[in-house]
């Protein structure tokens, strides 16, 4: 589909046509519009799981186009002013209180942080029950796993700009995290750091970091993400190949172009979710302390740790595993084994694939093994959020071990879990139901 | 370039030369860029030593001053305070302060040069939070019964007696940094500095 050739375009005379003919003999317009719009063929049956891709694309854009107007009213600069109020985090509040509409775009901006990892965790949980990492799609889900890493770099730069308390301290804890590391650790703080505290070098290197590393590196992976899945073609709901079933044409019986019907499927998505995300950004764009938390609203004091720091929510579960390790190993100390457990937790979703061994790919034709085992993952997951919320305790601490435990469990114990279920028959072609 | 499927070995040698060379090329291009990554000269020519006016700091109470971007305490320790260390010395991990975390001239009971006054970094050694003060003992501040007061690090809950020790069984691997500091006079400390003028 996306690899096809398709005819160049013949014009029919008219100045548009002229031109449109013009364009493609030098560009593959009309290649590039067919190949992954309206003649890349999508399985018929996707259902309400499916918007999350493209809301996450959405949010990508906004996300560009807020940043590109935040950058022209934010200063990375840790000195303090005249007021004796560090010169970063004044200038957020010059946008906040001075720049006409700078309000609105900033917390666009922090709004669409939060909204990016909602849609996204919709979009990897869409993945696992779907089966949509199984073979022949196995790279789709690497770039996916790619982005997610580089997402996660990309809100922790970010987080650090507005020179906060939480800002500061935040930023202090994970960078020191890679001082655990033996041997290089040490040094490689330090690289990040660029001084012996977290202080100007930081911020500015954070800076450019978020606003140019990141991003392109994220807009490169994406569109690595996308072509791979064209190439594959979509999964869908019930985890059958349309394109095992083709018509005389070679076109998929159960498949219908992207553009106009998902294009125009997705805009209904993208009201909805626009709607959800207005309300939050007018009414509550603080998110309750969970989007933008209270010591941020407080310029960062290197001598003075706030009394209850936390990570945002987006990172909160692994910020849980890392709490959760607290024995030393094989001679090297906790707080190693927990960068290990948090670093771990996020890239063993790249294994997946690899992992599963059922011979369905969607639930809908896996028994109770699989779907009892991805209910209490999604309760762990959820729990370990909540915990990492909270200030240590014996209590969370026991907690956040058993989950720990559970959500590695599910991941190794895979390959023998996902072998053991029920499953159905699954059907030729795809069911609407 | 292989024809009658046999192969230029010649050419394919320069290939191989030649990608080598430029591969060297390209890692020796890092070099300056990863080198722009470490502390500026300017940054390691800051943290010149503070001298610190300790003689408002009445007993019981403590001071932070900044050195290097970070917070010094200043803690003029109570005859109740210093009666605790021993009482603790079970307690905590490190309590003859084996590890170093100090000058040598602190390397004792009471980790510091004048048993009453207390200088420390304080900068938790697990990841970098700065501990607050949980003076009163009991459960006053929220800490457990039997606390006999000390500090508690909000971020992972490492806890530390009046000399800076730390508990065990906590994520913190050592004692709190004692710094290089020196008496100019009764009333007036240097810190970052051992000896005068040094």
């Amino acid at each position: 589909m996306a690899a096809g050739n398709f005819e160049k375009y013949k014009s029919d005379g008219s100045l548009g046509g002229n031109a449109l003919e013009w364009l493609d003999a030098r560009f593959p317009a009309t290649s590039l519009w067919k190949g992954h719009l309206s003649e890349y063929y999508c399985p018929k049956n996707f259902n309400f799981w499916y918007f999350f891709g493209s809301l996450a694309l959405l949010v990508l854009v906004i996300q560009i186009v807020t940043g590109i107007f935040l950058v022209m009213h934010y200063k990375p600069d840790a000195a303090l002013n005249a007021n004796g109020v560090p010169i970063a985090f004044a200038s957020v509040e010059y946008i906040m209180r001075d720049v006409p509409g700078g309000w609105l775009i900033r917390y666009m901006h922090s709004t669409g942080a939060s909204a990016f990892f909602i849609v996204v965790y919709l979009h990897m949980f869409r993945g696992l029950i779907y089966g949509s990492y199984r073979k022949p799609r196995e790279l789709t889900w690497l770039f996916g796993v790619g982005i997610f890493l580089v997402l996660m770099g990309e809100a922790f730069f970010g987080y650090l700009l507005p020179w906060g308390q939480m800002s500061y301290w935040g930023a202090q804890v994970i960078v020191n995290l890679f001082s655990a590391i033996p041997v290089i650790g040490s040094d490689l703080s330090l690289i990040i750091r660029g001084d012996f505290v977290v202080g100007d070098a930081t911020l500015n290197r954070f800076f450019s970091f978020h606003v140019i590393a990141f991003p392109l590196v994220l807009v490169g992976l994406v569109a690595a993400h996308v072509l791979a899945l064209h190439e594959t073609g979509s999964n869908n709901p019930d985890g059958v190949e349309i394109k095992a079933n083709k018509d005389e044409n070679g076109i998929p019986r159960d498949g219908i172009p992207f553009h106009p019907y998902y294009t125009v499927k997705d805009i209904v998505g993208v009201v909805v979710f626009l709607m959800v995300f207005s309300a939050v950004m007018f009414f509550a764009p603080e998110g309750g302390g969970y989007f933008l938390e209270t010591p941020n609203f407080y310029p960062a004091d290197p001598l003075k740790t706030p009394p209850h720091i936390a990570p945002v929510w987006y990172f909160t579960p692994y910020y849980s595993i890392l709490r959760a390790m607290v024995w030393n190993f094989f001679g090297l100390d906790a707080k190693f084994w927990g960068v290990v457990g948090m670093g771990a937790s996020v890239v063993i979703f790249a294994l997946l694939p690899w992992l599963d061994r059922s011979p369905v790919k969607s639930i809908r034709y896996r028994g109770p093994i699989t779907k009892v085992m991805i209910g209490l993952f999604v309760i762990c997951f959820f729990i370990l959020g909540y915990l990492g919320t909270l200030s240590p305790s014996p209590m969370g601490e026991v907690i956040s071990q058993i989950c720990t435990v559970f959500y590695f469990g599910f991941f190794l114990g895979m390959p023998w879990w996902s072998r053991m279920d029920k499953f159905k028959p699954v059907p030729e072609r795809v069911t609407m139901k | 370039m292989s024809k009658q499927g046999k192969m230029d070995c010649g050419r394919r040698r320069l290939i191989v030369a030649t990608a080598a060379v430029g591969g060297v090329g390209a890692v020796a291009a890092l070099v300056p860029f990863v080198s722009s990554l470490l502390p500026s000269e300017r940054a390691k020519a800051a943290g010149a030593p503070v001298e610190v006016d300790i003689s408002k700091l009445e007993p019981g109470q403590m001071m932070t001053v900044e050195w290097r971007g970070k917070p010094v305490w200043i803690i003029n320790r109570t005859k109740e305070m210093l009666e605790t260390l021993t009482k603790l010395s079970d307690a905590v991990a490190d309590p003859k302060s084996e590890k170093d975390q100090q000058p040598a001239y602190a390397k004792n009971d009471t980790r510091s040069i004048k048993p009453e006054l207390m200088v420390v970094v304080g900068i938790c050694t697990h990841l970098g939070c700065s501990p607050s003060s949980k003076f009163k003992s009991g459960a006053d501040e929220g800490m457990p019964g039997d606390w006999l007061g000390g500090f508690l690090c909000p971020c992972h809950g490492s806890t530390f007696d009046f000399a800076g020790r730390v508990y065990k069984s906590k994520p913190a691997p050592t004692n709190l940094e004692v710094p290089p500091h020196v008496y100019l006079s009764d009333t007036r400390i240097i810190i970052g500095e051992d000896k005068k003028g040094a």
